[in-house]
Formats: structure tokens, C-alpha cells, sequence
């Protein structure tokens, strides 16, 4: 068995109704894996969408994921950011901790060596936005566990080539 | 743009016209009356009624498979469309372009659980090539010639279009094909000359090279399907063809080989195992056609000409891919030819003697001796002979006879033989034969069938006599699901579960209920008799034969074997018992 890769494809795709059920369906009815996916409008006068999705399968199934998708009628471009060089990977995530006390100030503590945001505070509660790598949101996630973490709302992820190349 | 606003429902009917539509395959419902309204007042468009949804579709494939233009279907919402899904499926793993147009309860019911309302798009986005929901009627005429356009350009499949009856009574305006175009959907159907350079050096320095040829050429069209012929002369490799390629290159062409795969012969199977060159032309390198694959092929340089990207690598590593149109690669690669063409003249007379070895082995053969019993082989062999100068046309349904058809008869000719290779539906030849008939009307049109398969469809008799279609129905009649007995055989310790038909009906009189002419025959004496009562008899006939019940369908690759492992008869079945992964395979 070949190795599992993981690789963060970009989709351009007109934006048009069912359009992510195509995408979606694509995967689940071929058995391919998604670990995250994101979607919005990026065009509006063009009327385009991007999908980011996140996916990994060995290097004969990736071949087969950007081939399907290249496949699908309304979708514009395939780029696979992964093997085409250099690019920025991004997620937000908002969490929500609760409690009192010594926790809740290392938290906050905490939230400030990682550069989250307090975007909405009880006495009792705080929720943090937190952007970065998912690798950084993992770390700051695992921080912040013990500490009173309740709730966990993440975008997945999205992501642009480096430099001057682009769609 | 049409000057006055015109309704939905004549949208549609203009639309089809102007696509030069000449028939249409349907059953009306609630939610296409508009549609059939308008279809009722004018005179440009045939509707042939079928007698059950998933009839239509198969007609309108063997329509489009024996055309090469685009068949069209018109269904009303719910059940209506959720019939057709199997026909959609089918036209989707054979790449047949299919426009199926579904009524839907009116927009502002969508979502309610309204009487006869299904998710139509919903369900068929992954059995369809591209489906489309039409919300507005100023979208309409764009819609239609847009679905005809992605039908049939790259790897042709099946287009949905829903259609909301408020949408249908609507007015809106009217914009011809030519003012339509795709905002972005255009197929590559050119490959890169550098990777064509590259095939033809491997093809001339080939000691042992194969053409392996599929369903796409014919796709491609009849100049494609001369080319591929040209071809294979040209570099003169021995070549196989796929079930859904039969008749791409004519059968008689000393180069030819026989079909490849599961039940292909002995030699092509042999010459796809030990090739050093192999050119799939419009193939798909399917389970059937590989056999278990790492043993696929081992020595080859592998060269894949298709139209779909996604068909490259799928299933085999190819070492030289060319993705486009296969008409447009042979052409580049005949032309190409003169100049990468060997110097020498021995040519490859070692492989051409091997082949001829292989071909020695007679893997066809049967009990030729039996006088008190019709085996379905030779069965197959006279229908051939007493008819091929007809130039028929052949539908099957799916089992043993449909490999035995594709065994034993040989194809001339593309476009003359359709069957449901991918999804093996059975209840396909019946219907298929409505379309084809339809297209064709003088032409000689045969469905082989087994005696479970066309029970699937029976109801399209009805439909073949209302249109007076002159479809012969060949029953191969073993009163077994014969394919699915020989599998319990092979590896159920011959428990046939259900595979027998206790309460078969007597098909003779099924005929005559339908209007239609029925025979019977069970002395191999009788048989050609039979046949000329079926093709001199004017109207539609069904021919029943009953053959011998146990014959099974050699030679054949057991799943998870390779293409050298294969069966020739029975005797070989007992020596070589199937592995354990083979067994888990369908």
C-alpha cells in the first residue's frame, strides 16, 4: 500500500445551486476521505465559488480526486496547492471556555501568548477567536482543554498559493 | 431571441426540434401535461409511449447507441423520474448521451412533500452527467441546448432537466442553439503532439504490441471507428475489443482477436497478459477487462487514449496517457506513423505465431455432437448465419446469453450492437430494441434474451405492438438465471438459491396476448426453421428456445484471477478453485 497524503486542493467552481452537493456527493459516492471543507462565494459579478477541501488517500487516489473534480460541469479550475508549491493554510476557530478562578485567568493568559482574540465575555465565560494553522489551533485547543473549554466551532481550512501565481 | 413570449412546455417542444430531435420516448403524468399538450399540437416531434419509465430510457439509448445522436426521454415528476434512475445509471456507465426531461410539481411546492414529488436533481446528481432544476423560464431555452451540448461533447452520458409545472405554463422567451454557450464546459479533444511522439516511438519498437479498443470509439463515430481500423492494419498488431466496443473493428479482420475480459477469449486474453505494447483506444481498463490487477498485464508499456482524464490511471498505471477525442489521436497518430514506423521488415512474425497458438486452442468450442438438445452456442451460431446478411441490429439483455451473444456473433459493423455493459441491467434488450426499431424502422432489429431478463420488461411488448416495430425477441431459454447458477457452481457448492424460475410463463401465448407472433422450439432439427419463421414473419415475434438448462458460459477469468488463470470448459473449473479475495468480488 502506497503512503496516505495529505493534500489541500483548491476548486473553482460557477456558483449555482447544488454545486457543493456535487462536490460532497463526489467524495462520499467514490469513498474518498474529506478532513475539512470550506465554501464561499469569491466572485460575485462572475457569479464563482471556492471550495477548499482538505483531503488525503494515496498518491493514485489524489490523481483520481482532482480528475473527478475537474469532471464535474460547473467546476472551473482544480489546483492542487500541496503539489504545486508554497501556499498559505488558514483556519478560524472560535471556542468557548466556562468557569471562575485560576483557570479561567490562565486562559486568558494563555490566549495572549497565542494571540486569540476575546470576542465575547461573561463573568463566567469567554469565547476566543483564534486564527492560524490547524496545527497551531490543535496546539492552542489542547491548551486549553483542562481549563474549562466547552465548545469548539471550527471553519476548516482555507488557503492560497505563495508569491506572485494565482488562479 | 424570438420576438413573442411563448409558454414553458413550447420552449421545450422548440428547443428539441431545433436540436433536430425527431422522436421522443416518454409517459405522461401530472406534471408534464403542459408538455404533452404542446407535443399534441404540432407535428415535428414523434412521441412513442412506453409502458414504464425505465422503458424509455433504454429506448433512448439503443436510439442514441444506434444513431450516434442524442435520445431523449420525457417523464413526469416522482415516480416517473424515480423510474428512470436505472436507465440514467446505465447511460451514465456506458457513456450513451440521453436528455431526460422530468416534470415537477410547481416551484412553490418544492420541498413540501407534495403528491408525486421527489428530490428528482437530488437523486440523480450522481447517476447523470449534469442535471439541472429550472426555476425560471427565461432560463429554459438555455438550459435544454446547454444539456444537449454537455450530452454529447466529452465522455457522452445522461442530462436531466426538472421541470416545475408552473414553469411549463409560464411564457417566457424563446433563444435558438446558436445563440447558447457553455460558460465554460469544453473537453480537451486534442492531446499534447509530444505525448502522441512518444506512443508512436513505443509502438514502432514493440515486438509484441495489442490494440485494445472500447465502447469510446464508437462514441467517437463512424470516421472514428474507420480510423481505428486503419489503424490497427497500419501498424498491424493483433487487436481485442471490449463488450462495448464490439463492431470497431470489423470481426472478420484477420488482426482481430475476439472481445478481451471476463468471458473474451483465450487469445486475446493471453495476448493482453503477455504484450509489451498495449494501446487502449477508448477503453476503460474495467474489473471485467483486468482481472485481478497486479497481475494485469505485467510486461507492458501501457499507452491510454481517452477523452475523460479521469479514466486515466483509474484502475492501471499507464505509462504514456492521451487525453482526447479518438478519432482526433488516431488521426495524429496514423499521421505520425510514416515516419516512426520500423525499417524493418521481419515484423513480428514471433508474436503472430504465438497468437496463432493461442487461437488454436478453439477456447469457443462446445458439444457440437448433440442432436436431442439445443445448445445455446449453436443456437447462437445459426441465428448468426441466417441472419448476418441482414445486417441486424443486436440488443441483448444481461447473463450467459449475452456473453454468448457477444461470443458468437460477429460484428461488421459499429452502432449494430447495444447492450448494457457497465451496470448490467437486466430488462435493457427489450426496450433497447423499441429505440433502435424506432430509428431504424426496416432494419432487422433482434434482442437475444434470456427467458429472466426480458420478464424485467415484458410490459414494452406492449409498446412494440402499438408502433407495429418488427422486434424479434430470442429467448434463450434455460430456465435459470443462467449466469447467476453458474456463479453458485462456481462458488456455492452449486446451492442454486433462487436462481431457478418455477412459474415461467408460456411465452408463445404471451406474444399472442400482447398481438404480437411467438414460436417455440426445442429440437436443434427445428431450429433453423425457426429462425427464418422469425425473420420472414412481418411483425414482432418472440422465438423461444429452449436450450440446454446447464450450459455454462467459457471461457472464462474466475474473479480475482489473472488473465492467464482462465477456465476453457468445466474440466479446467474442478482443478483451479477460486482464491479466497476472488470469492468476496462480484
Amino acid at each position: 500500500m502506497a503512503d496516505i497524503e495529505r493534500h489541500t486542493i483548491a476548486v473553482l467552481v460557477d456558483n449555482e445551486p447544488g454545486i457543493l452537493a456535487r462536490v460532497v456527493g463526489l467524495f462520499s459516492g467514490r469513498g474518498y476521505n474529506i478532513d475539512s471543507l470550506t465554501v464561499a462565494e469569491v466572485d460575485r459579478s462572475n457569479s464563482l465559488s471556492r471550495i477548499t477541501v482538505v483531503t488525503s488517500g494515496t498518491p493514485m487516489i489524489i490523481e483520481q480526486i482532482k480528475a473527478q473534480l475537474s469532471r464535474v460541469v460547473p467546476v472551473r479550475k482544480v489546483q492542487d496547492l500541496t503539489d504545486e508549491g508554497p501556499f498559505v493554510e488558514r483556519e478560524l476557530v472560535l471556542i468557548k471556555m466556562v468557569g471562575k478562578g485560576e483557570a479561567r485567568i490562565e486562559s486568558l493568559r494563555l490566549a495572549d501568548v497565542f494571540r486569540a482574540r476575546v470576542v465575547d465575555s461573561t463573568t463566567e465565560s469567554f469565547v476566543f477567536e483564534i486564527t492560524g494553522s490547524s496545527e497551531k489551533l490543535n496546539a492552542f485547543i489542547g491548551l486549553m482543554e483542562p481549563l474549562g473549554l466547552v465548545e469548539i466551532s471550527r471553519t476548516g481550512a482555507v488557503a492560497i498559493a505563495r508569491g506572485t501565481s494565482h488562479f | 431571441m424570438s420576438a413573442e413570449p411563448i409558454s414553458g412546455a413550447d420552449i421545450v417542444i422548440k428547443a428539441l426540434v431545433d436540436q433536430g430531435v425527431d422522436v421522443v420516448f416518454g409517459y405522461p403524468g401530472g406534471a408534464v401535461l403542459p408538455i404533452y399538450d404542446s407535443l399534441f399540437k404540432q407535428n415535428s416531434l414523434r412521441h412513442v409511449l412506453v409502458r414504464q419509465e425505465g422503458g424509455a430510457v433504454h429506448a433512448a439509448e439503443g436510439y442514441a447507441r444506434s444513431t450516434g445522436k442524442v435520445g431523449v426521454v420525457l417523464v413526469t415528476s416522482g415516480p416517473g423520474a424515480t423510474n428512470a434512475v436505472t436507465g440514467l445509471t446505465d447511460a451514465l456507465m456506458d457513456s450513451v448521451p440521453v436528455i431526460c426531461l422530468t416534470g415537477q410539481v410547481p416551484t412553490h411546492l418544492i420541498g413540501n412533500d407534495a403528491f408525486q414529488e421527489a428530490d428528482t436533481t437530488g437523486i440523480t446528481r450522481p447517476c447523470t452527467k449534469h442535471n439541472y432544476l429550472v426555476r425560471d423560464v427565461n432560463e429554459l431555452a438555455r438550459v435544454m441546448h446547454e444539456a444537449f451540448y454537455i450530452a454529447r461533447s466529452g465522455r457522452p452520458g445522461p442530462v436531466v432537466i426538472d421541470l416545475p409545472k408552473d414553469v411549463l405554463f409560464a411564457l417566457g422567451r424563446y433563444a435558438g442553439p446558436e445563440d447558447i454557450q457553455h460558460k465554460s464546459y469544453r473537453p480537451q479533444t486534442r492531446p499534447d503532439p509530444a505525448r502522441v511522439e512518444e506512443a508512436l516511438k513505443l509502438i514502432a519498437k514493440a515486438e509484441r504490441p495489442l490494440v485494445y479498443g472500447g465502447g469510446g470509439i464508437i462514441n467517437s463515430g463512424p470516421e472514428a471507428c474507420a480510423r481505428f481500423a486503419e489503424f490497427v492494419r497500419l501498424i498491424d498488431a493483433p487487436c481485442t475489443l471490449t463488450l462495448m466496443g464490439l463492431g470497431a473493428l470489423p470481426a472478420s479482420d484477420p488482426h482481430f482477436l475476439g472481445m478481451v475480459g471476463m468471458h473474451g477469449t483465450y487469445e486475446a486474453n493471453w495476448a493482453m497478459h503477455d504484450c509489451d505494447v498495449m494501446i487502449a483506444v477508448g477503453s476503460r481498463f474495467d474489473d471485467r477487462v483486468t482481472g485481478r490487477l497486479n497481475a494485469f498485464s505485467p510486461n507492458s508499456k501501457k499507452i491510454h487514449v481517452d477523452i475523460d482524464p479521469s479514466s486515466i490511471n483509474k484502475n492501471v498505471r499507464v505509462d504514456v496517457p492521451l487525453v482526447g477525442d479518438c478519432g482526433e489521436t488516431l488521426a495524429m497518430l496514423i499521421a505520425g506513423w510514416a515516419e516512426a514506423a520500423p525499417r524493418r521488415a521481419d515484423g513480428r512474425a514471433k508474436w503472430w505465431a504465438c497468437i496463432e497458438e493461442w487461437r488454436g486452442r478453439d477456447c469457443l468450442r462446445y458439444d457440437r455432437g448433440r442432436k436431442d438438445i439445443i445448445k445455446p452456442q449453436y443456437a447462437l451460431e445459426r441465428l448468426y448465419a441466417l441472419t448476418h446478411e441482414h445486417d441486424p441490429f443486436i440488443t441483448t439483455e444481461v447473463g450467459q446469453h449475452q456473453m454468448w451473444a457477444a461470443q458468437f456473433f460477429k460484428f461488421e459493423k459499429p452502432f449494430h450492437w447495444m447492450t448494457s455493459g457497465g451496470l448490467g441491467t437486466m430488462g435493457y434488450g427489450l426496450p433497447a430494441a423499441v429505440g433502435v426499431q424506432v430509428a431504424h424502422p426496416g432494419a432487422l432489429v433482434i434482442d437475444i434474451a434470456g427467458e429472466a431478463s426480458i420478464l424485467m420488461n415484458i410490459q414494452e411488448m406492449s409498446t412494440i405492438c402499438q408502433y407495429r416495430l418488427p422486434v424479434k425477441a430470442f429467448i434463450l431459454n434455460n430456465q435459470y438465471m443462467g449466469m447467476v447458477r453458474q456463479w453458485q457452481e462456481l462458488l456455492h457448492g452449486g446451492r442454486y438459491s433462487e436462481s431457478y424460475t418455477a412459474a415461467l410463463p408460456d411465452f408463445v401465448k404471451l406474444a399472442e396476448a400482447f398481438g404480437a407472433n411467438g414460436r417455440r422450439v426445442t429440437d436443434p432439427a427445428e431450429l433453423d426453421d425457426a429462425i427464418r419463421y422469425m425473420i420472414e414473419t412481418p411483425g414482432a415475434v418472440i422465438l423461444d428456445v429452449a436450450v440446454d438448462e446447464f450450459e455454462n458460459c467459457f471461457p472464462m477469468i474466475p474473479s480475482g484471477a489473472a488473465h492467464n488463470e482462465m477456465l476453457l470448459g468445466p474440466e479446467d473449473e474442478a482443478r483451479k478453485p477460486v482464491s479466497e479475495e476472488g470469492m468476496v468480488l462480484v
